[in-house]
């Protein structure tokens, strides 16, 4: 009991000074916090990001209308990002982040698609949870639903094309665009943030030491977690998947 | 025979997920493992100390019960789903083989 008592009396004082010392909202995001990205920024980001999400929405609603069928398969692959960007996981190096979830869906339908299930995971977290942020999406988006399944889908295709083994491939495009989507958030800050002496690359390097490092081991997990899920849909629905390999050039 | 040796296989890749997460809560005591964004926020202080958030979020949760509310949530609707459609693929796929 008094052990407890204790460590609830510490995590009480550590709470109430990071608090008074930060002074600032309860979010945790891995994401670019709200408010934290220039005007100019936020707007370039959006601009960048909008011609992706409106591709991705034509081909969603192109496929839930030729092939109601894969609806579910859908679903599952949106749920899989939302469940992996609530799972807040310790790394090494003594802070926490979560997994993106966004290969498996890049892979199985398209990057596209992916890029219209990732956003609107963020825009759950930015509005319920004041994770992430609404001027902040635009560049979060681009960094986990555009680029990071990108990565994902030429990855996967290239390493099946040289290995041959699909496992490998879909740990490797799902650890990798993980990874990559931290690279991109640490290069969106440096170039919003160039250090007064070095300049956007020693940001970057400041940056990318925070988010990149803390990202490795969730990469990792997040390959398993998916090649797992891959497993599943292997076993068990030979028949969807053989539908998405015949549409597949008509998605992209 | 092939299917018990992915299920094997799964046993193991859910091993390492759990192993990548405890070992770091072993390795580092002297630590809360917070949230890799609030570092950055450290950071921004530090290269741009007048720097000032220019949009509050609209909606943030009161505290961190009903944040964790949120993210609890937001994974069991999440875990639902992809339990729900495997299991209903797996049993289409049973049923077709057992009329097979």
């Amino acid at each position: 009991m008094k052990t407890k008592q204790r460590i609830s009396l510490g995590l009480i004082t550590a709470t109430s000074v990071t608090v008074t010392i930060l002074a600032a909202p309860p979010a945790q995001a891995m994401h670019i916090m709200e408010g934290f990205l220039p005007v100019t920024w936020a707007i370039f980001w959006w601009i960048l990001f909008l011609p992706f999400f409106l591709l991705g929405l034509r081909s969603l609603n192109q496929i839930t209308k030729d092939y109601p069928e894969l609806k579910l398969l859908l679903a599952l692959a949106g749920a899989f990002t939302f469940v992996l960007s609530a799972l807040k996981i310790p790394s090494v190096t003594g802070s926490s982040s979560h997994p993106t979830g966004t290969g498996l869906g890049a892979v199985l339908f398209s990057p596209l698609i992916m890029t219209v299930l990732g956003s609107f995971v963020l825009l759950f977290q930015a509005l319920l949870l004041a994770h992430g942020g609404l001027t902040t999406l635009g560049a979060n988006a681009f960094s986990m639903a555009v680029v990071g399944p990108m990565v994902a889908y030429g990855l996967y295709h290239l390493v099946l094309r040289i290995n041959g083994r699909q496992t490998v491939a879909i740990f490797l495009a799902a650890a990798v665009a993980n990874l990559i989507t931290y690279v991109v958030t640490s290069l969106q800050l440096a170039l919003a943030f160039p250090a007064p002496e070095g300049g956007i690359l020693s940001s970057f390097i400041k940056f990318a030491g925070i988010f990149a490092v803390t990202q490795i081991p969730l990469a990792i997990s997040e390959g398993l977690l998916t090649v797992l899920v891959w497993n599943w849909l292997v076993t068990y629905s030979q028949e969807q998947l053989q539908v998405l390999n015949q549409i597949k050039l008509k998605l992209l | 025979m092939k299917r018990q040796r992915t299920s094997w296989n799964n046993w193991l890749l859910i091993s390492g997920v759990i192993l990548l997460a405890i070992i770091p809560l072993l390795a580092i005591r002297d630590s809360e493992f917070s949230g890799a964004d609030g570092q950055a926020e450290a950071v921004i202080g530090d290269i741009q100390p007048e720097y000032e958030p220019w949009f509050e979020p609209l909606l943030a949760p009161p505290g961190g019960e009903t944040e964790s509310l949120l993210f609890a949530l937001q994974a069991g609707i999440g875990a639902g789903t992809i339990g729900y459609a495997i299991g209903l693929y797996r049993g289409k796929s049973e049923r077709n083989s057992t009329f097979k």
